[in-house]
């Protein structure tokens, strides 16, 4: 029972709000919403800095809801659930981090590593430039994805993405992202 | 024709489109994880609308949040009305957002950018 403790102190000290390990299904993102609605206007934060949390988490929370979406090829020789995910929300003073994980295929990280190395290496107007070249190019995937979602979430949180690639397996790697608002 | 009258859910905005008044409204948050299955209906009206529009059409976009699986939809939407524009009815776009939102403020230039229609951009105290 230990444990317990030990990770209420780890999120305590974390200054975690909200947090959730699972499924990320359709209707838990739209309680967790609810609820970091509530809690938002409780810490009393301006509409400004409460619409950017508001649109950056569900940008990250339909991002995780995608990618359990996902349809598999063939049976997962895998041990682990790759359809679970972590979320977190922390403040810390003025600053709110929204921090998810979850697993994907080893084979597209490249891909998204260099999507996200690129975005990191923009500034705010080649950012603006970069999503609207993106939402005229008029590509979409059959669930709706415009691959502007990355994009959106840093042109919001105005800060440099932290991530961080870790294989887990053969086919597998756990992915983690940590979006910033000030 | 029909009017479309939807009204606004958690996740997606109220819709009141109307024929007689050349006036098309979407008011509220839209954020559905598939956005293409709820636009799909107001593509169909507008498709039917253009057929025989008011001389005068007004689109006013009263948005309060919107996820990326919505921008691409919103901008199909304004393409169609591109296309209409000229064509039987002049078009314009109220795109009303919130003080000091200038997230909001910015995606209306984004799509004023794009689009070939004329846009308003209109600050409001609350949406």
């Amino acid at each position: 029972m230990a444990n317990i403790y030990d990770l209420y102190k780890t999120m305590e000290s974390n200054k975690v709000m909200l947090s959730f390990k699972g499924r990320v299904t359709s209707d838990l993102l739209m309680s967790v919403l609810q609820i970091m609605e509530t809690k938002l206007v409780a810490e009393d934060e301006s509409p400004k800095v409460r619409k950017k949390i508001y649109n950056v988490l569900v940008e990250c929370l339909q991002n995780l809801y995608h990618h359990i979406d996902k349809e598999k090829e063939g049976p997962s020789t895998s041990e682990i659930d790759e359809q679970s995910a972590i979320f977190m929300i922390a403040k810390d003073g003025n600053q709110y981090s929204i921090m998810t994980g979850n697993y994907m295929d080893s084979v597209d990280v490249d891909k998204l590593e260099d999507k996200l190395k690129l975005i990191n290496s923009m500034d705010k107007d080649e950012l603006k430039q970069y999503y609207k070249t993106v939402l005229a190019d008029g590509q979409r995937s059959d669930k709706g994805t415009a691959g502007l979602g990355m994009i959106d979430i840093a042109r919001k949180s105005g800060q440099k993405l932290e991530y961080h690639f870790l294989p887990v397996d053969d086919v597998s790697t756990f992915f983690s992202l940590n979006v910033k608002i000030a | 024709m029909d009017n479309f009258v939807l009204e606004g859910s958690a996740k997606t905005p109220s819709v009141d489109f109307n024929a007689e008044k050349g006036v098309l409204e979407l008011r509220g948050r839209s954020i559905p994880e598939n956005s293409i299955e709820f636009y799909k209906p107001l593509n169909e009206w507008i498709e039917n609308y253009g057929k025989s529009p008011q001389p005068e059409t007004t689109v006013d976009v009263r948005l309060e949040y919107f996820n990326t699986s919505s921008s691409k939809c919103i901008l199909d939407l304004f393409k169609q009305l591109e296309n209409l524009n000229g064509s039987g009815t002049n078009i314009k776009v109220n795109w009303y957002f919130e003080e000091d939102d200038e997230d909001m403020e910015e995606a209306g230039e984004d799509y004023q950018a794009i689009i070939n229609l004329p846009f308003n951009m209109i600050e409001v105290e609350e949406i």
